[in-house]
């Protein structure tokens, strides 16, 4: 099968990094400003007002369109740097605003009604009435879909609403449904929701105790490792506990999402675009992937073999997975 | 004047047989000293059909008894079936719902109802658009601190706000069965191995200490929120209604225990006392509430970590 081609979303946390994918054939690239209104707000990450001028021209200039992560839920009572991120991001003439709280949702409609709004992942909108919601109250155009639905429940869904979806392909994965997990505030008070992180590195200790290395979020202990053996990053939902006597990777083993493999079934499903995930990353990371993907994209849009990623020593954990894109997964 | 403090129960959480949770409604009904009783299945829709027979009598039951009934609707809806038990749900007429996901809120748009812990509610600017259409109580999201629940109490007008104040703490929803990978088994042939844990299944971190609860496709904290303590200064930020979400103790007695701190009859640390006695499967926590790590508990202003 052939057709229109995926288009390819892509992240980038520096302006190096944005540069890296424009030139590596993205179609879009998306990005946060440095503060807590995205869902990357690591430091040293993000954008600068001034930096998002200058990637829209670098990107505009060749063809690429830029879209703004506003989507962490505003703080009750302190609405201003959200609204803010939302004014400046549509100002300055960003492609699209990704947004998930419904009260900024609410204010981009009526302040910016010209700026295209499509819905975060982090808004967890995972069945037709959900979206549909979203599309009439607040003219919602495109829905990052939440990484719980297999390739069929995603061609049922697209049959039945009237927006354009997009899914992700590539890079680190949550396991739980997105916007609707609070492990990593319950051990460190800090959350994906309201602080734009998740297991951050400022509750991260290693501590080596006999021959092992041990790795803590807070005060909790996450996992394990034998002397020689890489000691992981605590990622709360990656960790090895013990239930019933057994210890092990209880939610999810410490693996990325691959879903080049199934790109062309995600186009006969009716998907619009695909997202790389890793605005943490480096330049050379954002440069292989996204290269790898616009092959990928092409492949499956000629009706080809998708061609292997290569993309092996990319992953983490050295291990890769289509996730909840197969029912198994489940 | 302040109206009077609601104490409500949350739909059970876990999978209890279905007579368990019959009966367990019927001693609700005729001895617990709470306004308003949450039913139906909010995790796992495979378990739905199990207590569904027996919600006329359940409902007809606590009615009688002079409780609000409501009926929660599943907090992740990912296919037509579990989509149609929501729509079913909510077009009955005289049914008042708690909404889980903002598919629910949309089907109700229009007329009251209430709006569940799992739709992110985090500021004003969302309740007032919820509000709007037509919710006339919010339970807010377990992780809020005191100084963002002020906030939402000034700004909901005649809507009441609701917030947990006993009970394992909801902290994440997943397509993926946990009980099941636990026991080698997938979601499909899953063979209900959640109904063994009445709590959900204990999780430690690998040195034994207490860590978090799996429900299904739900995971908990291993501690217990309490908010005993707090509930004098939660009244003054304008939260009205209460909720303890059903655990395997004597919830009479735990809303007994409530009542009475929230009438002013009792004193709260010493509630608080009797209450760890009585739900002794896990230590407290209500760092949420302290703008803290949710695991931790802090006590008459010092510090003191949980297991």
């Amino acid at each position: 099968m052939s057709g229109t081609p995926l288009e390819l979303v892509c992240p980038a946390g520096t302006p190096g990094a944005l540069r890296a994918a424009v030139d590596a054939g993205a179609d879009v690239v998306y990005l946060g400003f440095r503060d807590e209104t995205n869902a990357r707000n690591f430091p040293g990450l993000n954008f600068s007002r001034p930096e998002l001028r200058d990637g829209l021209a670098y990107a505009h200039e060749r063809g690429c369109r830029i879209y703004v992560a506003v989507n962490t839920f505003a703080a009750a009572g302190n609405p201003d740097p959200w609204h803010r991120a939302v004014d400046d991001a549509a100002e300055l003439g960003a492609d699209a605003l990704i947004l998930a709280d419904i009260g900024l949702l609410d204010y981009a409609r009526r302040r910016h009604p010209e700026t295209r709004r499509h819905l975060s992942v982090q808004a967890s909108a995972s069945n037709p009435t959900a979206i549909a919601y979203y599309h009439e109250a607040f003219g919602v155009q495109r829905v990052v879909l939440p990484r719980v639905l297999t390739v069929t429940e995603i061609a049922r869904l697209n049959a039945q609403i009237p927006v354009e979806t997009e899914v992700f392909a590539f890079g680190g994965m949550c396991v739980m449904a997105e916007g609707r997990c609070v492990l990593s505030a319950y051990a460190t008070g800090r959350s994906p929701n309201m602080n734009g992180v998740c297991s951050p590195a400022s509750h991260v200790r290693y501590e080596q105790l006999g021959g092992r290395m041990v790795s803590r979020l807070g005060r909790f202990t996450i996992n394990q490792f034998p002397d020689g053996e890489p000691a992981g990053y605590p990622t709360l939902c990656k960790g090895r506990f013990v239930a019933g006597g057994c210890a092990g990777y209880l939610f999810e083993e410490p693996t990325s999402l691959d879903a080049s493999t199934v790109l062309p079934e995600l186009m006969a499903a009716g998907v619009r675009a695909l997202k790389i995930e890793g605005r943490q990353r480096g330049r050379a990371y954002i440069a292989e992937v996204v290269a790898a993907f616009r092959r990928a994209v092409d492949a499956a849009a000629r009706g080809d073999p998708v061609p292997p990623l290569g993309l092996g020593g990319m992953t983490e954990g050295l291990r890769e997975t289509t996730g909840a894109y197969a029912k198994t997964w489940r | 004047m302040v109206p009077a403090a609601k104490l409500t129960l949350g739909p059970v959480l876990y999978n209890w047989p279905a007579e368990v949770k019959r009966d367990f409604y019927f001693r609700i009904a005729d001895e617990a000293a709470v306004d308003v009783v949450y039913l139906g299945e909010v995790v796992c829709s495979k378990r739905s059909s199990f207590f569904e027979p027996y919600v006329p009598e359940v409902s007809e039951r606590l009615a009688r008894a002079g409780k609000e009934v409501v009926h929660s609707t599943l907090a992740l809806i990912m296919n037509e079936r579990e989509m149609e038990a929501v729509r079913a749900l909510t077009a009955a007429p005289d049914l008042r719902v708690e909404a889980n996901d903002i598919s629910g809120a949309a089907l109700l748009a229009g007329r009251p109802h209430v709006i569940g812990p799992f739709v992110n509610v985090y500021n004003e600017g969302t309740l007032e658009v919820l509000v709007r259409g037509g919710a006339d109580r919010v339970v807010l999201p377990c992780e809020l601190p005191a100084g963002s629940l002020e906030v939402l109490g000034r700004a909901a007008g005649n809507a009441e706000l609701e917030i947990q104040v006993f009970g394992r703490l909801p902290l994440a929803l997943s397509a993926r069965c946990y009980h099941a990978r636990a026991h080698d088994l997938h979601k499909d042939g899953c063979r209900y191995v959640c109904e063994e844990d009445p709590d959900g299944m204990a999780l430690e971190t690998l040195e034994g200490d207490g860590f978090l609860a799996v429900n299904g496709t739900q995971t908990l904290s291993h501690s217990l929120c309490c908010l005993l303590r707090e509930l004098e200064a939660l009244r003054d930020l304008g939260i009205g209604c209460f909720r303890l979400w059903p655990q395997s103790v004597d919830m009479v007695a735990v809303a007994g225990i409530f009542r009475g701190v929230l009438d002013g009859r009792d004193d709260a640390a010493e509630a608080e006392a009797r209450l760890g006695e009585l739900a002794d499967i896990a230590p407290f926590s209500n760092g949420f509430y302290h703008g803290r790590e949710g695991a931790d508990l802090v006590a008459g202003g010092t510090f003191s970590p949980v297991g």
